[in-house]
């Protein structure tokens, strides 16, 4: 197995893993990471951003075949920083900004120089708020579960 | 003789008008936001999500604000709003396995791993009205529980471990999921197809035929094997990167009902099943759906066609409410023509029934005489 086949799974799942926090990160949290960029990028749009629709499929019966369940809105985004490299981004709703930001980040996760400022400043950020988002709702519905007990019989 | 006319302009300028003051209702109250809507109302919005068949929170709750809470009127806004985008792809199939579960319960098992999750259900309330909204009163933060690590198993894998149950539900390997909102529809049509139709049809009418089936009219004999409620992931494949990214949670509503059994000479008597999957918190509507799916498979399940929830012309061609609006509502607007010519037409009869009769009775008179 050559070097870039064993890289590129890592690699591809280091880039899903932020595709996915910023498609979950608010607009406030780029606005935010984005104000703490001492040297902003000069960025060229490549494409959009611009909102249209994902048919969202779901599995005849859970785990069967596919089926068209419905459409959502998706925006999406590309740029492309001076340096050539190209950032993707798209997340549910109509957030057009927020979709410009997310591209941004994207380009920048991806060059050495400026990882650390995203992971730092976005994604740990957005991560620690959906971990402890979801644990809250976990916690709320394990409150609601049922704790069946048997019935003693008042025999005698 | 009626003439092609115009006008009404300023009329319909000036309903238009009046609606949105009517709409605004008191100026002396506060306006309700978008967000107000989505938080407070949001079982509403999630059914113009699901009516509508499309899944934005904020849009859908614009949309019953514009339509002042008519929500055939939003689901028909926010249909139209979606036919403005272009699409940039399909999903992969979400794997609601895999969902970040608020609500979970079994109605064929007590116990079963993940247990069950009651979440923020009406169930077991009183249904009295509580005189306590009427003010703004403090409301409790929920309570909360170590979360257990359990997995949330699906009661359709409990029982097909022992081969009780039918399977999940395949079409034929090159088979191409089918889109209603590109392609006209046929009959008969696939269960994927059936399975679109429902997850976009009137809870109402869906609701119906499942209390149908229910009091005989294609009787399926239903336990609900499982009904969970939460969100799920939705991922896409990016042409750029060469592979599938998410874009983000949808909450959705999944029912899985276990229905009466089968059995062959050839094969051991089975469970079978009906399928509800529905955008947003709504398990009438899901398990409406899971019922009339069930209804329709008869024919693929050789039970006799005998009711209306089990014909899928019937069923699927009625289930759309935009649709069934549209046709129903039109006949309000102006039919004046078509009206004259049947005014014009039962007039001319009715005076040839006179003119017939007439001499008739003239002959009675003239015999008589």
């Amino acid at each position: 197995m050559s070097v870039a086949e064993q890289t590129l799974p890592t690699e591809q799942a280091g880039r899903r893993r932020c595709a996915s926090l910023l498609a979950r990160a608010t607009a406030d949290e780029l606005h935010a990471a984005w104000d703490a960029l001492k040297d902003k990028p000069e960025t060229k749009p490549v494409r959009g951003p611009e909102t249209g629709l994902v048919m969202v499929r779901g599995r005849i019966g859970g785990g069967g075949s596919p089926f068209n369940l419905g459409e959502a809105t998706v925006t999406r985004a590309t740029v492309a920083l001076a340096s050539g490299t190209v950032g993707h981004a798209q997340a549910l709703g109509t957030d057009k900004q927020k979709a410009k930001l997310a591209a941004i980040f994207d380009a920048l996760w991806q060059e050495d120089a400026t990882r650390d400022h995203v992971e730092n400043t976005v994604l740990a950020l957005v991560e620690h708020r959906v971990e402890a988002e979801n644990r809250a709702k976990a916690e709320e519905t394990a409150a609601t579960r049922v704790d069946f007990f048997t019935m003693v019989r008042g025999d005698d | 003789m009626y003439v092609a006319v115009k006008g009404g302009e300023a009329a319909i300028s000036n309903a238009h008008r009046l609606l949105a003051d009517r709409r605004r209702g008191d100026r002396s109250l506060p306006s309700v936001t978008i967000e107000q809507i989505a938080e407070q109302l949001g079982l509403a919005v999630d059914r113009v999500m699901a009516e509508a068949s499309l899944y934005d929170r904020s849009l859908a709750a614009l949309a019953v604000r514009q339509s002042r809470g008519d929500l055939i009127e939003a689901i028909f806004l926010l249909r139209a709003y979606r036919t403005t985008l272009p699409r940039f792809g399909n999903s992969v199939p979400l794997d609601t396995a895999d969902m970040l579960v608020e609500r979970r319960v079994s109605a064929t098992y007590k116990d079963l791993p993940g247990g069950q999750l009651l979440g923020p259900t009406f169930d077991y309330t009183h249904r009295l009205l509580d005189p306590s909204l009427l003010t703004d009163e403090t409301v409790e933060e929920p309570a909360r529980r170590d979360a257990s690590e359990e997995e949330i198993m699906r009661v359709s894998d409990i029982l097909a471990h022992e081969g009780l149950i039918e399977a999940d539900g395949d079409l034929p390997q090159d088979h191409q999921a089918g889109d209603l909102t590109r392609e006209p529809m046929e009959f008969p049509m696939g269960r994927d197809l059936r399975l679109q139709a429902l997850a976009r049809g009137d809870e109402g009418f869906l609701l119906a035929l499942g209390y149908s089936t229910q009091r005989g009219y294609g009787r399926n004999h239903p336990f609900v094997g499982e009904i969970r409620i939460g969100e799920v992931e939705v991922e896409m494949e990016i042409p750029e990167l060469g592979f599938a990214v998410s874009l983000g949670n949808i909450r959705v509503t999944e029912c899985q009902m276990v229905n009466q059994f089968k059995g062959s000479s050839k094969a051991p008597p089975q469970f079978t099943r009906g399928y509800g999957l529905v955008f947003g918190q709504s398990e009438r509507k899901a398990m409406s759906m899971s019922l009339v799916d069930r209804a329709l498979r008869a024919e693929e399940l050789g039970e006799d066609i005998t009711a209306p929830a089990q014909d899928e012309e019937f069923v699927i061609s009625h289930s759309d409410n935009v649709q069934a609006t549209g046709f129903v509502e039109h006949l309000k607007l102006p039919h004046y023509v078509d009206f004259q010519a049947e005014l014009a037409m039962v007039r001319r009869m009715r005076a040839d029934i006179h003119a017939a009769r007439s001499p008739q009775q003239g002959d009675v008179t003239e015999a008589a005489e």
